[in-house]
């Protein structure tokens, strides 16, 4: 029997991102804008540097939705991701990873605490299916419900200096009174008890919003955003820019910087990795790992010479010999170098240390270097 | 849009202008528009030589790596050293950047290449998928 090759899935604003002559591209079994004309203010250059200087908004609907209910959901969830969901209030979130047994990364997560037994947890796009296995097969002991929300939400994601100030002129929330990585629910374009998260994945401050996904609704509301943030230089942003920016923050991505066969420790993620908690998934391969003495671990790289280091390209030490590979490499719009994130040896870690990266054939000089490669500034008074 | 009408094209999007035994290559508008950003020109050297059809640098947008194909074959004498500094030229004018100009060793090479108009159909052809 053959199997039918599975049709490519779309979101509900995929008709919007072709109205406005974005490029798409395939992503995880998604067809998504990667940028938009130049027309409407985008390339991923100028998407890249609308997000770091005023404000871009991005289709994120391909990313997954799970949500744990009940009286034990707590518990369920602090069996299943490493962080420790205790510390969480009603309204606060925090970023995190379910692992498998050997410590090893099924998906990063963030979790979101939505009530006092509610929990929902957003996923990688190309996880979705596999995650929602995961969360039910590893949880059916707990008295709790675990449903898979992914289809039921259009999200946006509103991210820059400017992004708050956009995104207040649409809801009767108070959005000043939202911390970094807290949520609330108001109204928003004239829907009700609207989830909105100051949440994102490009290393600067802003929401991300859930709107039901029915695409006359996804689409009022992206148009809304638009018409609300043309005081703001708003631009529509695609998932080049998406990974330029995530890139240079330091923020992981599956199948890159973590996946089934790196662990909590070599990722650096131990500030996300609660050990003092008794019991989780994965706990005891990681303290045998760190007993056992990390050999590999994640560092950031610059070129020094000409050239861009990419995903899978391999990094060589002064001698030319393979010491390890690049995870994600691009050049970095804001910060205007080529910059890299590379698994190597923990010999050949320290910041300072000369490598090569193999393009083509040649090996071409770079150094290792603080990460994040970049932290938004800091809001003064 | 219309191409230039004073110089060949390729297959593979690149420009040629001739001029005696002279040819002046780049890549053409249709070519930046896919790209995007243009990040990086690798061209080589000075006397290097070229091949009809094999590739002679890379051309690099921010997500991606395309190979540069030869319009004909010959030896390179000049390259044009803004493009180390400032790609971004090839996206604000693919037909007035030039990338390397070339001895052309075997100039009957250039009539496998496609007329402005030919090319213009072949680029809506390939556009329409």
């Amino acid at each position: 029997m053959v199997e039918a090759t599975p049709a490519i899935r779309k979101t509900a604003l995929h008709a919007v991102h072709r109205q406005m002559g974005a490029k798409m591209v395939e992503f995880n079994g998604w067809e998504m804008p990667v940028e938009y004309p130049a027309s409407l203010g985008g390339g991923i250059i100028a998407e890249h540097t609308a997000v770091r200087t005023a404000v871009g908004i991005f289709d994120v609907s391909h990313m997954g939705d799970i949500r744990l209910a009940g009286p034990q959901a707590l518990a369920a969830v602090q069996h299943i991701s490493m962080n420790d969901a205790s510390r969480l209030a009603v309204g606060q979130a925090q970023y995190s990873a379910l692992l498998y047994p050997e410590g090893t990364f099924v998906d990063d997560v963030i979790v979101h605490r939505l009530d006092e037994d509610e929990y929902l947890l957003v996923i990688n796009a190309g996880t979705r299916e596999k995650d929602f296995s995961w969360v039910r097969a590893n949880t059916h002991e707990f008295d709790c419900v675990v449903q898979n929300l992914s289809d039921d939400y259009t999200q946006i994601a509103i991210q820059g200096p400017k992004g708050v100030n956009l995104l207040q002129k649409l809801t009767d929330a108070d959005l000043s009174a939202v911390k970094f990585y807290w949520v609330t629910r108001g109204k928003l374009c004239g829907l009700n008890h609207i989830l909105m998260g100051r949440t994102g994945y490009t290393a600067e401050d802003g929401f991300e919003i859930y709107v039901p996904a029915d695409e006359a609704t996804s689409a009022r509301v992206w148009n809304e955003v638009l018409v609300a943030g043309r005081e703001f230089s708003v631009v529509p942003c695609g998932l080049g820019a998406r990974n330029t920016l995530r890139l240079e923050g330091k923020l992981p991505l599956y199948g890159h910087e973590i996946s089934d066969t790196i662990n909590v420790w070599e990722a650096g993620l131990d500030r996300f990795c609660k050990m003092e908690k008794p019991e989780f998934m994965g706990r005891a391969a990681l303290e045998k790992a760190k007993a056992a003495g990390v050999k590999r671990t994640l560092v950031g790289l610059e070129m020094t010479e000409r050239g861009i280091a990419r995903d899978g390209y391999k990094v060589l030490d002064g001698g030319g010999c393979e010491i390890g590979y690049v995870t994600s490499g691009s050049p970095a719009p804001f910060l205007k170098k080529n910059i890299a994130l590379s698994y190597v040896p923990r010999e050949l870690a320290a910041v300072g240390t000369a490598v090569k990266v193999e393009i083509r054939g040649q090996g071409v000089g770079a150094v290792v270097v603080p990460t994040p490669f970049y932290k938004r500034p800091k809001k003064t008074a | 849009m219309a191409y230039p009408t004073d110089r060949k094209y390729t297959k593979e999007h690149e420009w040629i202008e001739v001029n005696g035994t002279t040819g002046t290559v780049g890549i053409t508008d249709y070519a930046q528009q896919s790209l995007g950003d243009i990040v990086f020109v690798e061209t080589p050297k000075v006397g290097a030589e070229l091949t009809a059809g094999k590739t002679f640098g890379t051309v690099e947008s921010v997500k991606a790596v395309s190979d540069l194909f030869a319009p004909a074959s010959g030896t390179v004498t000049e390259i044009n050293a803004e493009l180390a500094t400032s790609p971004e030229k090839v996206n604000e004018n693919a037909h007035g950047s030039w990338m390397l100009k070339l001895t052309l060793k075997n100039p009957s090479e250039l009539d496998r290449l496609l007329s402005a108009a030919e090319y213009e159909k072949f680029v809506a052809e390939e556009a329409g998928h």
